[in-house]
């Protein structure tokens, strides 16, 4: 059994995976503090529910991504450690400064914030989720830096056949870092706040469809409560309007902010890694439009195939360069340029065992960056539609009674994480088949890059690797199940699922004066396992 | 002498060491769930002692990971592919311990909670054994070749010094985590952790002195030999203090036997951080495992301003949750019910 392929699969499905729950909790993280911040300020409930609510949603997705993240960490040196010896100087160096400088961060002062409802002060409450949030977001920072240098590397010099580092601050100040964190971290705010406004329509429905909330003549939302229902009293619509607004519009903003740094960081792409934006265009020949869409035979790798159906004449060039007439080179002229600067076999080396010496394929599966590109930006678009027209329809107060758009609600969940698993994916294959890209730009050091099939561990076997892969995508489907499951019955439990005081609906009296039951004793944890 | 690469030996080693100590009660207290008790009170009383401080304790453990790739990739990459088998099922054990802790208080059923606690506990179980294993696998050495690669096959780091490693970290755990539950608890949780530690201890802490003495017999110094006397020292004051019901003593006692019996070890093994079994001139040590001057002094930086901080605000967690917890701490479980009216939940 091939080790590589089943490596590269194996870090390819941990890593999307682990990137499902980590877009959610870099996401929804600020809006969480954002609305704690507004309950600290005003006093109103609403926002100590909604804090409550999505706070716990928040909490169920975040274990999941440090349970995953555990895996990326570990897996460079277990089937990468080529690779890892290759790069260790450098790369090392940010996954070190995520531990020390953000998840320790993160992992502490969430567990303050889980903790201590009743034991901090207020403010210093708040302040612990806002630490913990701001240590997700530096945390996702030092993982780009470390990714980005290995789609463009800087900083280094070659000492031996292997890249050193001799400048932090370049590594840290990559141009690739900086516009792929910005781009990373407002496509998780599109996350965050498409989850929100598809969960909260839900709410504005169930509400209406119990009876509970109707529309006047005019259209407009007419409140009431049913107490025999957990939770719902005339102020849990405010909090369901309140969280659907704040959505849309935190989404709508989001995706404005995508565009622009998805713009700057395909005009760097298309510096760095031309190849990869020739192959995510289909682009066989130099040229100035855009491929709207082009089809060619699955699988054929030949460019010659593709054929584009339509195009938008002088798009491409604007987005590489921002002018409607320089032409881009296509994949025939760049090819040749790849092969004369760094072979056209890979070298007669053991470390690429049977590959050694095998003719270099430098051009990226077409059809996975090429719709990878198409789907990322299709996605987007449709969760930014969706986002503007659900502010809308919410102009007077609630949704339609509709179960069919209540439907499209919940499924347009989905879209942003779609866009972003869809942009990874293109992103990643797209760098093939380096692992560590080589930096055309002026300032890139000559020999600093690695193909992929030299980085995988030599001594590892191809059945060591089934086994982990295996057993982790096992994991993997039946903790999602388990994760799902128990986010659509909190989801469905409304705000009483995270604030039990709110349930009233067992008609047990429920005294809350009652010194005899237990949450009323002052001591009693706010919060406890 | 190259004092970059000794200092990052050393901050290594506090890694590593700050990770036993802390997670050590967690996992002891995950393992613990499997057999102490079965009473659902009880189990989650357990279970909030850790609650505020297990997930950043954890972060020890990546950080070691982190720190290691970092200030050495070759000893990074030899020890955790020549590892490849026993660290996959520590991944899996680690995921599953920590999504247990987080889950089985969210459903209502007891089969639900069962399930979890057994996750929990085999998960706690999984990761130290493994962690133990590979912590002294590098102590004791693996069939590395110059590359640094293993030579034998998927199984050849299977050998009696894993199974003593594992043990020996499995039994220091179930003991610390016991000394914990004493300290941070009240009521029946208390007095049984503590007559665990003053029955059980001289039992489960045996592998770890075992692992103690044979690297002390392999490669010991004057050093090594005191940190060895001292850790003894600490562990029978730990012993006498919980048998005195002095909880408090016994914690510190047992916390300074893992420091210094964990530094025995590193200090004997230095500068060697991963022998060769097949021919010692492939031994990484902390000259040819090392990154270079540069890396090295940025992380020192890093790490001179980073870590205090760890300690100042982790330090403050444990304070703030200093309290002793008891059963009359714990609100009653809380069944989620849907936010539905009956007639529609039921179409």
């Amino acid at each position: 059994m091939d080790p590589l392929e089943i490596a590269r699969w194996q870090f390819g499905i941990t890593t999307v995976y682990h990137f499902i729950m980590v877009p959610l909790t870099l996401g929804l993280g600020p809006i969480v503090a954002l609305m704690q911040t507004q309950w600290v300020r005003t006093g109103d409930e609403k926002w100590l529910r909604m804090t409550k609510f999505w706070g716990k949603l928040y909490l169920i997705n975040f274990i999941m991504g440090v349970a995953t993240g555990l895996v990326q960490e570990f897996q460079f040196g277990m089937a990468w450690s080529e690779y890892s010896r290759y790069v260790g100087d450098v790369f090392g160096a940010p996954l070190a400064m995520e531990g020390l400088l953000a998840f320790f961060f993160e992992s502490v002062f969430l567990g303050l914030w889980i903790f201590g409802w009743s034991r901090l002060p207020k403010k210093i409450h708040l302040a612990t989720l806002w630490i913990a949030v701001a240590g997700s977001i530096v945390s996702a920072f030092f993982i780009i830096v470390a990714n980005s240098w290995m789609q463009h590397p800087v900083g280094v010099e070659l000492i031996d056949g292997r890249p050193v580092m001799t400048d932090i601050w370049a590594v840290l100040t990559n141009n690739t870092a900086l516009s792929a964190f910005s781009h990373t971290v407002t496509g998780a705010i599109a996350v965050g706040a498409g989850f929100v406004v598809g969960i909260a329509w839900y709410q504005l429905w169930q509400r209406r469809r119990d009876g509970i909330d109707s529309v006047d003549a005019t259209g407009r939302v007419v409140v009431g409560e049913n107490l025999s229902i957990p939770g719902r009293d005339r102020k849990d619509h405010a909090v369901w309007i309140k969280s659907i607004r704040i959505g849309a519009v935190i989404a709508i903003l989001g995706f404005g902010a995508l565009s622009i740094t998805g713009d700057l960081q395909a005009k760097l792409m298309f510096e760095q890694q031309p190849l990869k934006m020739a192959a995510a265009e289909a682009a066989c020949y130099d040229g100035t439009s855009f491929s709207v869409l082009s089809i060619g035979p699955l699988g054929g790798q030949n460019c010659e195939d593709v054929v584009g159906i339509i195009e938008i004449p002088g798009l491409l060039s604007f987005l590489a360069h921002g002018d409607f007439d320089t032409e881009i080179q296509g994949v025939n002229t760049l090819i040749p340029q790849y092969q004369e600067l760094y072979g056209t076999n890979l070298p007669d080396d053991p470390l690429y065992g049977e590959r050694a010496g095998q003719e270099i394929d430098y051009l990226p599966l077409m059809e996975v960056t090429y719709w990878g590109f198409r789907l990322m930006i299709g996605f987007g678009m449709l969760a930014a539609a969706f986002a503007a027209l659900t502010l809308w329809i919410v102009r007077k107060g609630t949704v339609p009674r509709s179960k069919f758009l209540m439907g499209t609600a919940l499924l347009s969940i989905a879209a942003p994480f779609g866009a972003n698993i869809a942009g990874w994916v293109f992103t990643e294959m797209g760098r093939q088949p380096f692992v560590v890209v080589p930096n055309p730009t002026p300032g890139g050091v000559d020999g600093v890059y690695m193909f992929t099939a030299a980085a995988v561990s030599p001594g590892v076997s191809g059945e060591e690797i089934i086994f982990s892969l295996v057993s982790l995508a096992l994991v993997y489907a039946f903790l999602m199940v388990f994760e799902v499951r128990l986010l659509v019955k909190y989801v469905r439990g409304g705000v009483a699922s995270a604030m039990p005081e709110l349930d009233h609906s067992d008609g047990d009296g429920n005294d809350p004066d009652d010194p005899n039951k237990p949450d009323n004793r002052d001591d009693v944890l706010a919060f406890a396992y | 002498m190259e004092l970059l690469p000794t200092i990052w030996f050393i901050a290594i080693a506090a890694l590593w060491i700050g990770y036993l100590l802390l997670e050590g009660f967690d996992l002891g207290v995950g393992m613990l769930l499997l057999f102490s008790t079965r009473k659902d009170r009880e189990r989650r009383l357990m279970l909030n002692a850790i609650g505020p401080v297990w997930d950043g304790n954890e972060v020890w453990l990546i950080t070691a990971g982190a720190a290691t790739f970092a200030a050495f990739p070759y000893w990074y990459a030899s020890l955790f592919s020549a590892l490849y088998i026993p660290l996959t099922i520590v991944l899996v054990s680690l995921i599953f311990r920590a999504v247990a802790i987080e889950y089985r208080g969210k459903g209502s059923t007891e089969k639900w909670r069962m399930w979890w606690d057994r996750a929990l506990g085999l998960g706690s179980l999984g990761s130290a054994f493994g962690i133990g294993a590979a912590l002294a696998l590098t102590t004791t050495g693996l069939p590395i070749d110059a590359n640094g690669d293993r030579v034998g096959g998927a199984f050849a780091w299977f050998t009696p010094y894993a199974v003593l490693g594992g043990l020996a970290v499995v039994g220091f755990s179930l003991v610390h985590a016991s000394v914990f539950l004493g300290l941070k608890t009240d009521g029946d949780v208390r007095v049984r952790a503590r007559n665990f530690v003053v029955r059980w201890s001289p039992v489960a802490l045996l592998p770890i002195v075992a692992w103690v003495l044979i690297i002390q017999f392999q490669n010991g110094t004057v050093i090594t030999w005191v940190l060895v006397v001292f850790a003894v020292i600490a562990v029978v004051f730990a012993w006498l203090s919980a048998k005195a019901g002095n909880e408090g003593w016994a914690f510190i006692g047992m916390a300074a036997f893992l420091v210094a019996g964990a530094s025995s070890i590193f200090a004997a093994v230095y500068p060697v951080v991963l022998p060769s079994t097949i021919d010692s001139a492939f031994n990484l040590t902390i000259s040819n495992a090392a990154s270079g001057e540069y890396t090295l002094g940025v992380m020192s930086v890093v790490t001179a301003f980073g870590l205090p901080l760890v300690f100042i605000y982790q330090g403050w967690t444990y304070w703030v949750f200093r309290n002793r917890l008891s059963d009359h701490h714990l609100p009653e479980a809380h069944i989620v019910k849907p936010a539905v009216a009956p007639s529609s939940s039921a179409s």
